[in-house]
């Protein structure tokens, strides 16, 4: 028997697996990522309904207006990202997983992997059905060529570039929320930090009279910057570019990973 | 050595089964729990950092003279704002004033859409551009007057001390047919009338105006106000107007003395204009009179079409406030769950409505007692901040600051119900917390970011995010155009309305909870 079979320490495939079956058999992954799909079409619905291009030069962006509902799906995303992390120290789970898996950055990045890689498929579902819903409602809401629009479509450079950048923002928030969670242990803390810093920095961002400060806020706020990948028009008077905003919501993401994984390390579990 | 021990139960103590007791024990594992009580300062605190957080807002009066932080105050207290192009000449004593006008023109700003909106005008009239005859009590802005005019769009009306408001014929104003007017002084007293052939009048109303002097000034007004309109979801575009009102038929007849009529032109107020008045805005040739002018005589709104801020402003906190409070809540009872202390929990009081109760109230007091000490603190001290910051704050009457303190507060306790509920349904933490967060804070952002008005207006009276109506304090005003969107701060539902909604939501998910709580295991 060589060691590693002894020890019994599974390899990086190995944690990769077991993450993979822990959130497969937990009842609530499935729900979440349903929860997606829907509640990011049925906002993307709504919104694309009520909006209006009334004449040339209406001022709106088709794509940002049908991929709205990114803002609601995101908080079934960080939902089931911090569950994936808080709920083994609630249950008492993460002692044996950190006794089978000792090395816990390994843990988290495979947690890390398996969570991205669901959020991914399922944001790549959300999207995909908020732009078929876009194509089909907003020409019948003056978005058309006459005014300016072309039909939405994939084919087009800067729309999949939004729409491929809706399906990243998504997997980034599911990152930031697990570094959040592994940071912060509990699930009701993680949330309604991860929730807070989406919802309500905009919210304040959005009563700061000063043009500088606003602007400077919506630079650093991840939901605003990371936002900035949907616009394809506009592009000179965003307050961030498109792939700096998302590159931003990166750091954020980046920054909470290595907190979680550094107080993981340097914690009892 | 068997025998017939009886287990040893001690006596329950008196009233253990009572609502005070439970109250208590649950005011106890509230108060012990550290995280709790750190969260619920928590709440307090960023509350109150952000409203006296210096900085967060631009400061008026640096950026040339049409900034300046000041504005008249109206005979009712209210921040008004008085500019318009007044041709007058005093009259003493009982008198009355008779016209007749022939056409109100003007000047909009450029393309709604256009970025810079002074950069063309086109023509049109402004729906709240005003022009007619006025009594004001003397050329300082802010004094008593009395008006019957015409307007853009709005027809006939009678308007005195900038709140007051009757209507009069409608329809638009042109050679034919004109619109006569007339106003009349005795004593405190001005009677406005219309008339549409000059012989046939009729009365639109008489108002009296306290403290009136013995001599005032009477004469011709044209003003226009900014014109504003939505553009987007939270954009505004629009810029200053001007009106150019045609008049002749001038007779004013003084009963104290003649009047030696010499009429002089003032620019009253300090109003930006579309486009230079032309002849400095007044030109009398022969019988007629052309009156040109900009502004506004009408209470001073906040948003797009005004300046300023409102105390609302302050309390942005509120939002991360009601974060912090949503998750203690929820854990409140989610952590029994994960504990397994709610079977103890429920084992000591088996009547368990009665322990959701117990910790709705306990949660909802420390919520409501936290919001009021900082929205106290945030609407005494973050005016004062943002007033040293040089930045215009509409005052409100002490009532208003009540409502607004007690309304953030009581938002923040039901808020914390509707999280205990949903975590007592749920019995998850995290998905409770979220689904708070999603449904208070979520509809606001859309509102104010992402949807048009109409929508807007929609989302924020069936939400639970309508119960931020509490901290509206600027009135809105069917006769002064200006943008009431919720990104503006105006909200669709009057304040306690709103919050009601909130309460409908907490009432039905605590209902829930109980009979779930009741039907499922623990």
């Amino acid at each position: 028997m060589s060691r590693a079979q002894v020890s019994g320490w599974p390899d990086r495939r190995g944690a990769v697996h077991a993450e993979w079956t822990k959130l497969r058999t937990t009842g609530s992954t499935l729900w979440l990522l349903a929860a997606v799909v829907v509640l990011t079409a049925a906002l993307s619905a709504l919104v694309t309904s009520t909006a209006r291009c009334p004449a040339v030069g209406c001022g709106q962006d088709p794509a940002r207006i049908s991929l709205a509902g990114i803002e609601f799906g995101q908080a079934a995303v960080a939902v089931l990202a911090v569950l994936a992390v808080s709920a083994e120290f609630s249950t008492g789970m993460i002692a044996t997983t950190f006794t089978a898996m000792p090395r816990r950055g390994t843990v988290l990045a495979a947690k890390a992997a398996v969570v991205s890689g669901l959020v991914l498929a399922a944001g790549a579902a959300a999207v995909l059905v908020s732009v078929l819903a876009g194509r089909l409602i907003l020409p019948g809401h003056g978005f058309t060529p006459a005014h300016g629009h072309p039909l939405l479509s994939l084919a087009d450079g800067p729309v999949l570039r939004a729409a491929a950048g809706s399906v990243l923002y998504l997997a980034l928030i599911a990152l930031l929320s697990l570094g959040a969670a592994a940071a912060l242990r509990d699930s009701a803390v993680a949330i309604g930090v991860v929730l807070g810093l989406l919802y309500v920095f905009p919210v304040i961002a959005s009563v700061a009279s000063d043009p500088h400060w606003q602007r400077h806020l919506q630079q650093i706020g991840p939901m605003s910057a990371g936002l900035a990948i949907q616009a394809t028009t506009g592009l000179h008077g965003l307050p961030v570019s498109p792939w700096a905003g998302l590159g931003v919501l990166a750091a954020w993401a980046a920054a909470a990973l290595l907190a979680g994984g550094l107080l993981l390390a340097r914690r009892d579990a | 050595m068997t025998g017939t021990m009886a287990p040893f139960r001690p006596a329950p103590p008196e009233g253990s089964d009572g609502f005070a007791q439970l109250l208590r024990s649950e005011w106890t594992k509230f108060r012990t729990v550290r995280g709790w009580v750190i969260g619920m300062l928590a709440a307090a605190l960023v509350i109150v950092a952000l409203g006296l957080l210096p900085g967060m807002k631009g400061s008026c009066g640096q950026h040339g003279p049409g900034s300046a932080c000041s504005v008249a105050v109206g005979p009712g207290g209210e921040p008004v704002s008085d500019s318009f192009r007044f041709v007058h000449q005093p009259l003493t004593g009982n008198g009355s004033i008779t016209v007749r006008v022939t056409a109100l023109a003007g000047l909009l700003p450029g393309a709604p859409a256009g970025r810079d909106a002074l950069a063309g005008t086109r023509r049109g009239v402004a729906p709240w551009a005003k022009a007619g005859l006025i009594i004001k009590a003397n050329l300082k802005s802010g004094s008593a007057y009395a008006a019957v005019l015409v307007t853009g769009s709005h027809g006939v009306r009678m308007q005195y001390n900038y709140t007051g408001d009757i209507a009069g014929r409608p329809g638009a104003v042109s050679a034919a047919p004109p619109r006569w007017l007339r106003l009349t002084r005795a004593g405190g007293t001005v009677t406005g009338y219309q008339s549409a052939d000059g012989t046939h009048w009729s009365r639109l109303g008489a108002v009296h105006l306290a403290g009136l002097p013995a001599a005032v000034q009477v004469g011709l007004f044209t003003t226009s106000p900014q014109y504003t309109q939505a553009a987007g979801p939270s954009g505004a575009s629009g810029g200053p107007t001007q009106a150019t009102a045609q008049f002749d038929h001038l007779r004013l007849q003084g009963y104290g003395r003649p009047a030696d009529g010499g009429w002089a032109s003032t620019g009253m107020g300090g109003a930006v204009s579309a486009s230079p008045e032309p002849d400095g805005g007044f030109r009398h040739d022969g019988g007629s009179f052309t009156v040109t002018g900009s502004g506004d005589i009408a209470p001073a709104t906040s948003g797009a079409a005004g300046f300023g801020a409102t105390i609302a402003e302050t309390l942005i906190g509120t939002f991360a406030g009601l974060v912090a409070v949503v998750v203690v809540a929820a854990m409140f009872v989610t952590a029994e769950y994960r504990r397994g202390l709610i079977r103890v929990t429920l084992a000591a009081s088996p009547r368990r409505g009665r322990v959701l109760a117990a910790k709705a109230l306990v949660t909802a007091a420390a919520a409501f007692a936290a919001g009021l000490a900082a929205a106290a603190i945030v609407v005494t001290f973050g005016q004062r901040v943002l007033r040293g910051n040089g930045v215009f704050v509409y005052p409100a009457s002490g009532l208003t600051e009540l409502r607004v303190i007690a309304g953030t507060a009581a938002v923040l306790a039901v808020a914390a119900v509707l999280a205990l509920a949903i975590g007592a349904l749920l019995r998850r933490s995290a998905g409770a917390v979220a689904a708070v967060i999603v449904v208070i804070v979520l509809p606001y952002l859309l509102a104010v970011t992402a949807l048009p008005v109409g929508p807007a207006r929609w989302l924020l009276r069936v939400t639970p995010a309508a119960a931020f109506a509490v901290q509206q304090t600027m009135p809105q005003y069917p006769q002064v155009s200006g943008l009431y969107t919720p990104a503006e701060g105006f909200y669709p539902l009057a304040p306690w309305a709103g919050f009601a909604v909130l309460c409908g939501y907490a009432a039905a998910a605590l209902a829930l909870a109980v009979f779930l709580l009741n039907r499922r295991d623990a």
